[in-house]
């Protein structure tokens, strides 16, 4: 019931509008066109780009890493090692993380910022950890250990005998990943990356943590709308955002339901 | 929604069977440069932020006093006190709720799980801000329409700012998940039906095979769901800013401004905490595996 109200009520208040004059409420859809231009919409375009980007650098580096770990010889410890360190890095989020960061590369203060520019005279060429790639820089560092532990069950349920099979029919590397390995993988591979996708395009702490609200995203604008007590019918724009949001990533589980469907054939 | 719930569970909870293949092949190389620029790119931040913490920006040396400074800062032992309420009390009610459900699931309900596991796995997919900004609509209610009436009563007593009592509700919704796993997996891996119709067979009544069988085989998997469901409560920032309670998260953020050292400082005593419970786990899980397997 804790979840059921809220999430209806979302969907109610966001038709809801406060005459700024009167104070009266009204059934109205202005909120949720409001949601669709200027701020907002570039709010949600903000958040998009930057989740599609990590979502995708996370997957590509996270299935790099999975891939490299449970192939390697001295297996067992560094195997452990890795996994452990993801269960933990992947809850790393929020606060402490973002706190690290501006300690490792912050503008004024970081160590590895003082090491390029005293040290080295190099400076960080142009990056800034407050920008959408100082953010994607963050982002990935809970991204990669969380498709690292979603990828590493479907990567051992890759049978060596599929392997040995296509091996003892004369298939090269290549055609054993182009017709087996890369098809079976396939469907998880999408899936982790939908979730990705879902875990930046909800995160708040960090980014509220690193930027406050001067970069263009749907979380951070949400917190705006509802701590202005000025803006009369600010608190129903917030409303409509959120809402906004779990459409978004309704859309997006809709799509990993579908991909799973389809692993589910392979990898029982 | 297997790899999405593996991905949940991943978290110290159950350690994988062996690799499917061990011996390396052929292109270590593209491998090692994989593992050492993620290495590196994992390991400085840590490493910067215990440089940042320890440096003595007047002499040069090395100081341990921002990390003798925490317990004694303002607000400190409030915030955190309240942190840790907190997530005792998510903790407890989060197992209330969920040991009775999949044990139920298991041996009497077992057409409910496809259901049980779609709705634990809701609060992953809702975003915690969508969730919070709705819980905030419904709360505002107490003063618009229910005014003077017990409800609006009930719902003030759960924002006292002392102990909120509302984040509990939602914590818990938002662990949902993470302990919907922990105990799921304990549960299959323990054999717990053949066990409860072993004891029934030998004529244990119901209250006694709960008391015998059940909770003994969860032991492992409840402490691995509590120690998870601290560790996400006490680094939760999103809920608790939004409904304007102070505890341990936003207070980090309160002192950053004025003392970026003794932040980072926190930052980094609270991954390393976290570090500790998560290993404890897997150290926990192992052990049991080589009981069992003895």
């Amino acid at each position: 019931m804790v979840l059921l109200l809220p999430i209806g009520v979302l969907a109610v208040e966001a038709f809801r509008a406060t005459d700024p004059t009167t104070f009266e409420e009204s059934w109205s859809t202005d909120s949720l066109a409001a949601v669709t231009e200027g701020a907002s919409a570039r709010a949600y375009v903000g958040s998009l780009q930057l989740s599609a980007i990590t979502a995708v650098l996370g997957t590509v580096l996270g299935l790099a890493l999975a891939v490299a770990v449970l192939r390697a010889e001295r297996g067992r410890l560094l195997r452990r090692l890795v996994l452990t360190a993801s269960g933990v890095l992947a809850n790393f989020g929020g606060i402490p993380l973002a706190f690290a960061f501006i300690a490792t590369i912050g503008s004024n203060a970081g160590v590895v910022t003082g090491l390029l520019t005293n040290t080295l005279g190099l400076g960080l060429g142009g990056f800034s950890l407050y920008s959408m790639a100082g953010l994607a820089l963050v982002y990935l560092y809970f991204l990669i250990p969380l498709m690292v532990l979603t990828i590493t069950p479907a990567l051992e349920a890759l049978r060596p005998q599929w392997r040995e099979a296509s091996d003892n029919l004369g298939a090269s590397a290549w055609q054993y990943w182009r017709y087996v390995g890369g098809p079976v993988l396939l469907p998880p591979v999408l899936g982790a990356m939908m979730l990705l996708f879902a875990s930046a395009f909800a995160a708040y702490a960090t980014a509220k943590a690193l930027v406050g609200s001067t970069l263009p995203l749907v979380t951070l604008q949400i917190a705006d709308a509802l701590s202005s007590n000025v803006v009369v019918g600010s608190e129903n724009l917030g409303t409509a955002l959120a809402l906004g949001m779990v459409v978004v990533v309704g859309l997006v589980m809709a799509f990993y339901a579908w991909v799973q469907r389809r692993t589910q054939r392979w990898l029982a | 929604m297997t790899a999405l719930a593996e991905g949940v569970a991943g978290a110290g909870s159950v350690e994988p069977a062996a690799p499917a293949r061990t011996g390396g092949r052929r292109g270590g190389a593209w491998r090692m440069v994989v593992l050492v620029v993620l290495g590196l790119y994992f390991a400085v931040p840590i490493a910067s932020s215990l440089w940042f913490t320890v440096r003595d920006r007047g002499s040069g040396g090395l100081t341990a006093e921002h990390y003798a400074a925490i317990p004694g800062a303002p607000g400190f032992a409030e915030a955190f006190g309240r942190s840790l309420a907190l997530g005792v009390l998510t903790v407890v009610l989060a197992l209330l709720l969920m040991v009775p459900t999949v044990v139920l699931v298991e041996l009497r309900l077992p057409r409910l799980r496809t259901a049980v596991e779609l709705l634990t796995l809701m609060p992953l997919v809702i975003p915690p801000i969508a969730l919070v900004v709705g819980v905030r609509s419904v709360l505002s209610w107490a003063p618009d329409h229910f005014y003077g009436t017990p409800v609006a009563d009930a719902m003030f007593a759960l924002q006292e700012p002392t102990l909120p009592w509302i984040l509990v509700l939602v914590y818990v919704v938002l662990v949902l998940p993470f302990v919907y796993r922990a105990l799921d997996a304990g549960v299959r891996n323990s054999g717990l039906r053949t066990l409860t119709e072993a004891a029934r067979s030998l004529g244990a009544s119901w209250p006694r095979v709960l008391v015998s069988v059940v909770l003994p085989l969860l032991r492992t998997s409840v402490l691995n769901a509590s120690f998870l469901t601290l560790a996400l409560v006490l680094g939760e920032y999103t809920v608790a800013s939004i409904l304007g309670f102070e505890t341990f998260p936003t207070w980090i953020v309160q002192v950053a401004g004025s003392q970026p050292q003794l932040s980072v400082a926190v930052s980094v005593l609270s991954l390393l905490v976290t570090w500790a419970l998560l290993l404890l786990i897997s150290a926990l899980d192992r052990r049991r595996r080589t009981e069992e397997s003895s």
